[in-house]
């Protein structure tokens, strides 16, 4: 699990906490614009709305601290590409035993931190039971929790030991940061192996990255990166149009987009997003406990409609939690698609006839607030009464996620392939199925991918005829840019944005 | 008069010292938990409880209280939650765009509210009169977003002459760019700012204009202008220095809109961050460093009008505030 916590959107004090749950990687398309002459010691200026909280992602960095370090000052073992395949990184070289539960990496030569030190299995050994430490806080702490012991037996080897098989562990480790095992002030000052070094962090404006001459590898194709942070898209987007800032990251609303597609100074990208939009009932409060129910409320609302409303054209529509870049994609729409009349027949099935009412907490951020009040009015439709209660993104934590609190939420989850959330039990949503469960956790067992795959095709069908949450829609992504900059990511996948490639010409 | 400033001083040290305790006990009851936004949404009780540990909210209040004045007394605002970097610096380095921003965006609304609600009284029968009075409604009832929007849409985004938002990352080390960066934020607090303090110019100098001690001035012989400046301006000042030192802390409190509409690194935004990510040193910080401004605002207020106003040092007209 991954957070993106504290953006701040639209307006200078909404917060926002989406979900980002996620368990393996994967999704596709690349971005580049023009080739061509570019400016090698260029500075790129790259527009955010997400400044990071401090520096270290194991002490709540949150998302800004992955968009501005992860890939540019800090490697992992693997890296996580915006296509969503996994390459190796500081690893050269892994072997996984027969019985799938030891792996062997060894390392890159001649790589050195920017301090200087060499790195060695230590830091490897180190930075891993940093994120599995005790009092550590990092969002995957649970996901390592498959390491059973991390064995060094030279400079360049590290052996690892888990305590069952777990085919997502090496996607798991392009999440964590190498870091020197001496480094101190973490979440002020850096020490990773990456393409750039820290410049300069001038809190509420600006990060700076300059490129790091000892690189081990390529040298980044500019030599300076400036994140510079904005509260709302408004000014995120005037500072495009004054060329303040080169590419934004985020935050695009449909109504600015067109006064860069109709100038030729910019490019509008449209990537792959695995943002999704959910209606989250809580399965285990009536009267959602009943499928029929749950099934109602998807059929009365018109997915379209809404995602027409919110993005004017942009989005897709999806029929369960897996957006089409997850390989065990499979087109769900059909199931429950808008149809009023059958919505009012599924709830007199349901002994529901003359309709209920329920309270829906909607996080106070873009869109939630327009979509609850577009759900309250389909609703009404079927005679089903909707009152909406407006919650921060901190009373969503405490009262929806942790004590569960709720009959129905809305709440966006950014991650890929986070459908195997439907197999916890103890999850927010409450959705408990013991085949699912069970699917779900042979298909971390697995040893093939097509296997993996098969078992979590299965999944989603399951969890989509039980309407297990109402899945409204896919976000757009977007990214904007001037049209002198290529190679920059269009995924932005897990929140990345790799600098390195960027040219400006 | 020094008795005055010994007993208002005093004043100060009480309102500041109930202040803190207010503000330290309002943001404790507040909903939610610090330890939220340091750890990720799926954390366990034991990472949230580690979380508490590392930062002391898992000490009992009276602790934490009796901390932070400890450290205040040592003038050290603390250490934020979330970033682990001290607050004093991190405020200072705020105020270092905001106090320019607000005493900037002061002068130039004083420099011009006070000659137009002068002539607004004055000439109040003129068409220019009339006409400044109208725009001074309005301005009123204009939004401080909205103009500011406007502005960047007019100066930066159409004729490119200043930049549409932003501060330079090195600071004052480019006074240039710093300059030039807050030209439209100081405009803006400026023009809105000054509406209403035209307002209050006029009606004062309307008092004045209306007032006995004026016409027997000028019954006396006294030119218009030398009644105005010996009698006029003196009592037309006191209310409106009073306004004035109102507008100035609300301004600085206010400067938040401004603040994120030109996306500058200000106070308000610190306090709007540390707000959103429960950071208690950081909204203390922010609050206590305000609250001092404010208050020596007033103080300040309060001792010119006794120095422009000599019966209020006589104590006649309800002396010692």
């Amino acid at each position: 699990m991954s957070i993106k916590k504290s953006s701040l959107y639209a307006s200078a004090t909404a917060v926002t906490l989406a979900l980002t749950l996620s368990a393996c990687g994967g999704a596709t398309t690349t971005g580049s614009s023009s080739g061509g002459g570019h400016d090698p010691d260029a500075t790129v200026n790259i527009g955010s709305l997400y400044e990071p909280q401090n520096l270290d992602n194991t002490a709540g960095g949150g998302q800004g601290v992955t968009e501005a370090l992860n890939g540019n000052v800090y490697e992992g073992l693997f890296k996580l590409t915006d296509d969503g395949e996994v390459e190796k990184l500081l690893a050269q070289d892994h072997k996984v035993s027969a019985d799938g539960l030891t792996y062997t990496f060894t390392l890159r030569d001649k790589v050195t931190f920017h301090s200087g030190k060499k790195l060695t299995s230590q830091d490897v050994k180190y930075s891993l039971e940093k994120v599995t430490a005790k009092d550590s806080q990092s969002a995957r702490k649970a996901n390592l929790g498959v390491i059973d012991s991390i064995e060094t037996p030279d400079a360049r080897t590290v052996k690892v030991k888990l305590s069952k098989k777990s085919i997502s562990f090496v996607y798991q480790l392009s999440y964590v940061w190498i870091i020197n095992s001496e480094a101190r002030d973490l979440k002020t000052s850096e020490d990773g192996t990456g393409p750039y070094r820290l410049g300069k962090w001038t809190r509420g404006s600006a990060l700076s990255l300059d490129r790091f001459a000892g690189y081990w590898g390529g040298k980044a194709a500019n030599k300076q990166v400036v994140f510079r942070y904005f509260k709302d898209a408004t000014a995120l987007n005037n500072a495009l149009l004054t060329n303040a800032v080169d590419v934004v990251t985020s935050g695009q609303s449909p109504d600015a987009l067109d006064q860069f597609r109709n100038n030729p100074a910019y490019k509008v990208n449209d990537g792959d997003s695995t943002t999704k939009l959910l209606l989250a009932f809580n399965d285990k409060a009536k009267p959602f406990t009943d499928v029929k129910v749950r099934q109602a409320v998807s059929a009365a609302i018109d997915d379209k409609k809404l995602l027409e409303s919110i993005w004017g054209g942009h989005g897709k529509l999806i029929g369960s939690m897996v957006p089409p870049t997850d390989p065990w994609y499979e087109d769900l729409t059909a199931i429950d698609a808008y149809d009023p009349e059958r919505a009012k027949k599924l709830l007199a099935e349901a002994g529901l006839k003359d309709g209920f009412s329920f309270t829906l907490d909607t996080p106070n951020y873009d869109p939630h607030p327009t979509a609850a009040t577009f759900i309250k009015s389909q609703l009404a439709k079927v005679g089903i009464e909707v009152k909406i209660n407006t919650i921060t993104s901190d009373e969503w934590y405490t009262k929806v996620y942790k004590n569960r609190a709720f009959t129905a939420t809305l709440q966006e989850h950014v991650n890929d392939r986070d459908l195997v959330w439907y197999g916890n039990p103890d999850f927010y949503w409450g959705y408990d199925d013991k085949q699912v469960t069970r699917w779900v956790e042979q298909a971390e067992q697995a040893s093939t991918t097509a296997e993996q795959t098969e078992l979590l095709k299965k999944v989603n069908r399951k969890t989509a005829e039980d309407a297990a949450s109402d899945w409204l829609y896919l976000y757009p992504q977007i990214v904007v840019a001037s049209t002198k900059l290529s190679g920059y990511p269009l995924n932005g996948l897990n929140s990345q944005f790799h600098a390195y490639d960027i040219k400006k010409g | 008069m020094a008795r005055y400033l010994l007993r208002r001083f005093v004043f100060l040290l009480v309102s500041l010292a109930l202040a803190s305790v207010v503000l330290f006990v309002l943001l404790r009851m507040l909903p939610g938990d610090p330890a939220n936004a340091l750890t990720a949404v799926g954390a366990t009780d034991e990472q949230i409880a580690a979380a508490r540990r590392s930062i002391g909210s898992d000490r009992p209040l009276p602790e934490q209280f009796t901390h932070w004045i400890g450290q205040l007394l040592r003038g050290d605002l603390g250490t934020s939650f979330v970033s682990s970097l001290p607050v004093g610096p991190e405020v200072g380095a705020r105020l270092n765009v905001t106090v320019p921003l607000t005493l900037a965006a002061f002068v130039l609304a004083v420099l011009i509210a006070v000659p137009a609600g002068f002539l607004a009284a004055y000439r109040r029968r003129t068409w220019y009169g009339s006409l400044l009075s109208g725009v001074s409604q309005l301005g009123i009832a204009i939004p401080v977003f909205w103009l500011g929007m406007i502005l960047i849409a007019v100066f930066a985004l159409n004729a490119r002459w200043l930049p549409a938002g932003g501060f330079p990352p090195d600071g004052w080390d480019r006074p240039g760019e710093a300059i030039r960066s807050l030209v439209l934020p100081v405009l803006t607090i400026a023009l809105v700012m000054s509406a209403s303090l035209i307002r209050y110019v006029r009606s004062a100098t309307l008092d004045v204009l209306g007032s006995d001690y004026l016409r027997t001035a000028r019954a006396l012989g006294s030119s218009f202008g030398r009644a105005m400046w010996r009698h006029g301006l003196r009592n037309a000042s006191v209310p409106v220095v009073s306004i004035l030192g109102i507008e100035l802390a609300s301004t600085l409190l206010g400067a938040v809109v401004v603040e994120s509409v030109f996306a500058l690194p200000g106070l308000g935004s610190l306090l709007a961050t540390g707000i959103a990510q429960h950071d208690y040193p950081v909204i203390q910080g922010v609050l206590f460093v305000s609250t001092l401004a404010v208050l020596i605002i007033g103080f300040a207020a309060d001792l010119l009008q006794r120095i422009i106003d000599p019966r209020l040092r006589r104590g006649l007209s309800g002396g010692n505030r």
